[in-house]
C-alpha cells in the first residue's frame, strides 16, 4: 500500500497526505451538517403533479392496514376520474409519519394537491400558511358550507379565521369491552373510572397473559388524547384564556397521572403495551381475548372485525370519569376527533382539486366511506351506518352530542400534541421499567415540554 | 495521479521554448478533472450546509416554515437557549452530547478492536478463511434499514428472539427485559451500531494487512519475536497510517449516526438513547423549530471540526517524529 511508504519519508508527499486528509474530513464534517441543519423533506419525490388532468392526493391511514385503505380508495377514485376525466395519484400515510410527512411538504413547498389532516392540527397547520383557504367562493364550488354537520365544519381552523379544511369522516373515542369476560366476571360495564379500574384489576391475571385494558403506549397521538380527556375530568386546560400552556396545573398532571397509574400503580395493563404503536397490535390483544377493555376511537371496529370479533361480541360506552368528579372537572369522554381535507395552496390544479373535495365529501361517497372506515358523518342527513350494533351507534352519537370537546383551535395545538404526547409516552415507558410514576415526575415532564414550545415561540 | 504530473512538469522547464505550451496544460488537468466534483460538491453540501447556518440565526418555527424568507432574525438567540444549561432544553442538549459521546467511544472503541482482532486472525491462510471474511462483511453489506429493522424485532420484549434465547431458552433470566425502552436502550442501540461499523474496520485493517510483506515477519521470527512482539511493532506499526484514518472515520460516522437509533426507536427516542443527530431532529422537526435545531447543528459542526483538527494535528506530529 502506497500510503504506507508515503510516512516514512518525510516532505512534501507527507504535506500532500496531510492536505487530502484534511480534505476528506471537511466534506465529512460538513455533509453532517447538511444533515442536521438542512434538513430535508422525504416528500419532495411526489411533487405536485405536471400535468393539469393529475392531482396527488394524500390519505391518512383510516382502515385495517395501509392495504386496505388503498383497496377502499381505489375504486372511488376511479369513480372520479370517470366523473371528470382527473386521475388521482393515492398515497396512503401511517399516523406515525403523517404530521412529518405535511410538515416536509410545507417546508420544501414541494406536495401533494390535496391531503388529510388530524382535525386537530387544523389551526396549526393554517398558522403555517400553506393551506388553501375556504373562503366563500371555494366553499360554493364544494357545495357549500350548509352540507356539512356545524360542529364538524367548526374544526377547519382558528375561531374567526376562514378555514383552511373541511371535515371528511368523523370519530369519537368509546371505551370497548368484551361482553363475555365481563360477563363471566360478574360485571357490569363501569360508569365511574373507579368501576372501570375495579372492573380491569378483577379482569387481570397476568399468568393467563390476560389483562383488564390494553393501550397504545408508544403512541404519542393516544397519549395526548387521553391526557386532554383525563385532564378535563380532573379540572385541567391545556391552555390559558390567552393560548399560554398550563400543562404542569394540577389538572393535567392528576389527568395524566390517572392515566399512567393503569399501567404503574394499578397494574391492569400487560407493559408490553408501551411498545404498541398505531397499529393493529392494540385491537387485536382485545379481539383475541388478552385484554377485556380498549378504549379507541371508533375505527377500532374494522380492525376488530378483521381480527375475527362481530359486533355483537363487544359492548361501547362512553369512557367514564371519576366520580365525584374533581373540582373544576368535566364528564368528559372523548374531544371532537376526525379527519379533515385540505388543499395544498401552491396546486397547481386548484380547480380539480376543489372537484375532488366536492366528491369525497358529497352524502353519497360519505355514506360509502363511512362503512368500511367506520367512521361518523359529517355531513348532514347523514347516518351513523358502520355498525349493526344499535347500542354501540347511540354510544358513539350520544358521546359526540354531549361528552366530546374540541381541543383548543390555537397554532400551538399540534405542538401540544408532539410534545405532550412524547412526555406521556416516556412517562408510561418509566412505569413499565418499574418505576414509581410520582406527581413530581409528571410535573417535571410536562415542565420540559412546556419549556419546549416556548422556546418555539408559541 | 499527481505523483506522476510533478516530475513531468519539473522536466519540462528545460526543454525548448516550442513545447512550453505543455506544462500549463499539465498544470491545469488536475483542476479540470476535480472541477465537476467541486461544483457537485458545493451544491450537494456547501450550500445546504450555508444554509443551515443562517438558519441558525433566524427565528424560523411553524408561522414562518412555508415562506424562510419572511423569517425575523434572532441574533443569537438560537444559540443562547440551546446552551443555557439551566432550562430543560440545554440540560437535554447536555445530555445528548453526554451520551452520544459515551456511544461513540464504545462503539470506535469494540470496532476497532473487533476489526483488528479478526483481521489479525484470518491474516494466516487456513481452510474456511474467505468464507469466514464473507460472513464477516454481511452486516456492512446489507442495507441499513434491512439489518436494523431486524434487530428492533428481535428485541421486542413479548416476541423477540433476544428475549426467547435469554428467558425462555437459557433461563438467564426471570422477566422479559425491554431492550428498546429504559437505560437497556443504550445498550441495544450500541450493540446494533458495533454490529454494523465493526465489519467496515475489519476489511479495512485487512486491506492495510495485506501491503505488510511477510518477509518482514519472517525476520523478526528469526530474531526471535513471538506472536504478539510480531503484532505490536510490526502489524500495528506498518497499519498506523490506516489506524489513522479509519478511527477519525468511524468517529466522525457514529457522532452522526442517524439511522440506526431512528429506525430502532422513531422520532422520540428513550433519554438512555437520546443522540445528538436524532436529538436535533427532534428539536427541529418534531417541535416545528428549524431555528433552534439549526443552531444546534452549528454547535455539533464546531465541535467536530475542532475534534478531528485537534486529531490530525496530534496524529501528524506523532508521525513526523516516527
Amino acid at each position: 500500500m502506497r500510503t504506507i511508504a508515503h510516512t516514512t519519508n518525510p516532505g512534501g508527499s507527507d504535506m500532500k497526505a496531510r492536505l487530502i486528509g484534511i480534505v476528506v474530513v471537511l466534506l465529512a464534517v460538513s455533509a453532517t451538517a447538511a444533515c442536521g441543519g438542512g434538513g430535508n423533506s422525504s416528500s419532495s419525490s411526489s411533487g405536485s403533479s405536471a400535468s393539469s388532468k393529475t392531482l396527488t392526493y394524500w390519505a391518512s391511514n383510516q382502515g385495517t392496514s395501509l392495504e386496505n385503505d388503498k383497496a377502499v380508495l381505489t375504486p372511488e377514485l376511479a369513480k372520479f376520474e370517470k366523473q371528470t376525466g382527473v386521475k388521482v395519484n393515492l398515497q396512503v400515510i401511517g399516523w406515525p409519519d403523517l404530521l412529518n410527512k405535511i410538515l416536509g411538504a410545507t417546508t420544501s413547498g414541494q406536495g401533494p394537491d390535496v391531503l388529510n389532516i388530524g382535525n386537530t392540527w387544523a389551526a396549526s397547520l393554517q398558522a403555517t400558511g400553506a393551506f388553501m383557504p375556504f373562503d366563500a367562493k371555494a366553499l360554493t364550488a364544494i357545495g357549500g358550507q350548509d352540507k356539512f354537520v356545524p360542529t364538524a365544519f367548526d374544526t377547519g381552523g382558528a375561531p374567526g379565521m376562514t378555514p383552511t379544511s373541511v371535515p371528511l369522516y368523523g370519530l369519537v373515542y368509546g371505551l370497548y369491552y368484551n361482553k363475555k369476560m365481563f360477563a363471566d366476571a360478574g360485571l357490569q360495564p363501569p360508569t365511574t373510572w373507579q368501576e372501570l379500574v375495579a372492573a380491569a384489576v378483577k379482569l387481570t391475571d397476568p399468568a393467563k397473559k390476560q389483562y383488564g385494558m390494553v393501550l397504545e403506549g408508544a403512541s404519542y397521538t393516544e397519549s395526548v388524547h387521553f391526557a386532554f380527556i383525563f385532564g378535563r375530568q380532573n379540572g385541567g386546560q391545556p391552555f390559558d384564556a390567552g393560548g399560554k400552556p398550563t400543562f404542569t396545573s394540577a389538572g393535567m398532571v392528576n389527568g395524566v397521572k390517572q392515566y399512567v397509574d393503569l399501567l404503574g400503580k394499578d397494574k391492569v395493563v400487560n407493559p408490553s403495551n408501551v411498545q404498541y404503536k398505531n397499529g393493529p397490535e392494540a385491537p387485536g390483544d382485545f379481539a383475541k381475548g388478552k385484554a377485556a377493555m380498549l378504549m379507541s376511537q371508533n375505527n377500532a371496529d374494522n380492525t376488530l372485525q378483521a381480527d375475527g370479533m362481530k359486533s355483537s361480541e363487544y359492548g361501547v360506552v362512553a369512557i367514564p370519569a371519576p366520580s365525584p368528579l374533581p373540582p373544576g372537572g368535566k364528564d368528559v369522554a372523548s374531544f371532537v376527533a376526525g379527519i379533515n381535507i385540505s388543499i395544498f395552496k401552491n396546486t397547481k390544479n386548484q380547480d380539480a382539486a376543489l372537484k375532488f373535495v366536492k366528491f369525497m365529501t358529497s352524502p353519497e361517497e360519505q355514506a360509502i366511506l363511512d362503512k368500511p372506515f367506520t367512521a361518523l358523518p359529517v355531513v348532514k342527513g347523514g347516518t351513523v351506518n358502520f355498525t349493526d350494533n344499535k347500542a354501540e351507534a347511540a354510544t358513539f352519537a350520544l358521546v359526540l352530542a354531549t361528552k366530546a370537546e374540541p381541543l383548543p383551535r390555537i397554532a400551538a395545538e399540534s405542538a401540544f400534541e408532539t410534545n405532550v404526547g412524547a412526555a406521556v409516552n416516556s412517562l408510561l415507558a418509566q412505569a413499565a421499567t418499574g418505576k414509581d410514576v410520582s406527581i413530581s415526575d409528571i410535573k417535571a415532564a410536562l415542565q420540559q415540554a412546556q419549556d419546549k414550545m416556548a422556546a418555539a415561540g408559541l | 495521479m499527481p505523483v506522476t504530473t510533478t516530475p513531468t512538469s519539473r522536466s519540462a522547464g528545460t526543454v525548448p521554448p516550442v513545447h512550453r505550451r505543455r506544462p500549463d496544460w499539465n498544470r491545469r488537468t488536475p483542476y479540470l478533472l476535480i472541477l465537476a466534483a467541486i461544483l457537485l460538491e458545493l451544491l450537494i453540501h456547501i450550500v445546504p450546509m450555508l444554509a443551515g447556518i443562517w438558519m441558525s440565526f433566524i427565528k424560523l418555527n411553524q408561522f414562518f416554515i412555508a415562506n424562510w424568507s419572511k423569517a425575523p432574525g434572532a441574533g443569537l438567540g438560537n444559540y443562547k437557549i440551546a446552551v443555557d444549561f439551566s432550562t430543560p432544553i440545554g440540560r437535554a442538549l447536555l445530555h445528548s452530547f453526554t451520551v452520544t459521546c459515551l456511544y461513540t467511544l464504545i462503539v470506535v472503541g469494540l470496532s476497532w478492536l473487533f476489526g483488528m482482532s479478526a483481521a489479525a486472525v484470518l491474516q494466516r491462510g487456513f481452510r474456511g478463511r474467505g468464507g469466514l471474511r464473507t460472513l464477516f462483511l454481511v452486516p456492512y453489506s446489507l442495507p441499513i434499514y434491512a439489518g436494523v429493522i431486524t434487530w428492533s424485532f428481535m428485541l421486542q420484549r413479548d416476541n423477540g428472539l433476544v428475549n426467547h434465547v435469554l428467558v425462555s431458552d437459557l433461563h438467564l433470566l426471570d422477566h422479559p427485559p425491554f431492550w428498546l425502552i429504559g437505560n437497556n436502550a443504550f445498550v441495544s442501540v450500541a450493540v446494533v451500531a458495533l454490529w454494523r461499523s465493526w465489519p467496515f474496520a475489519f476489511l479495512m485493517i485487512m486491506a492495510g494487512m495485506q501491503s505488510i510483506p511477510d518477509e518482514v515477519y519472517e525476520a523478526a521470527a528469526t530474531d526471535g519475536a513471538n506472536v504478539w512482539k510480531q503484532l505490536r511493532y510490526i502489524t500495528l506499526g506498518a497499519l498506523r497510517p490506516v489506524n489513522v484514518v479509519l478511527v477519525l472515520m468511524l468517529f466522525l460516522w457514529t457522532f452522526n449516526d442517524f439511522n440506526t437509533p431512528f429506525v430502532l426507536f422513531g422520532p422520540t427516542p428513550p433519554d438512555s438513547a437520546d443522540l445528538m443527530s436524532i436529538h436535533i431532529y427532534d428539536n427541529s422537526f418534531v417541535n416545528w423549530n428549524f431555528g433552534l435545531g439549526a443552531a444546534m447543528s452549528v454547535l455539533l459542526l464546531l465541535f467536530l471540526l475542532v475534534v478531528t483538527g485537534a486529531y490530525l494535528l496530534i496524529a501528524n506530529r506523532r508521525s513526523r517524529r516516527a
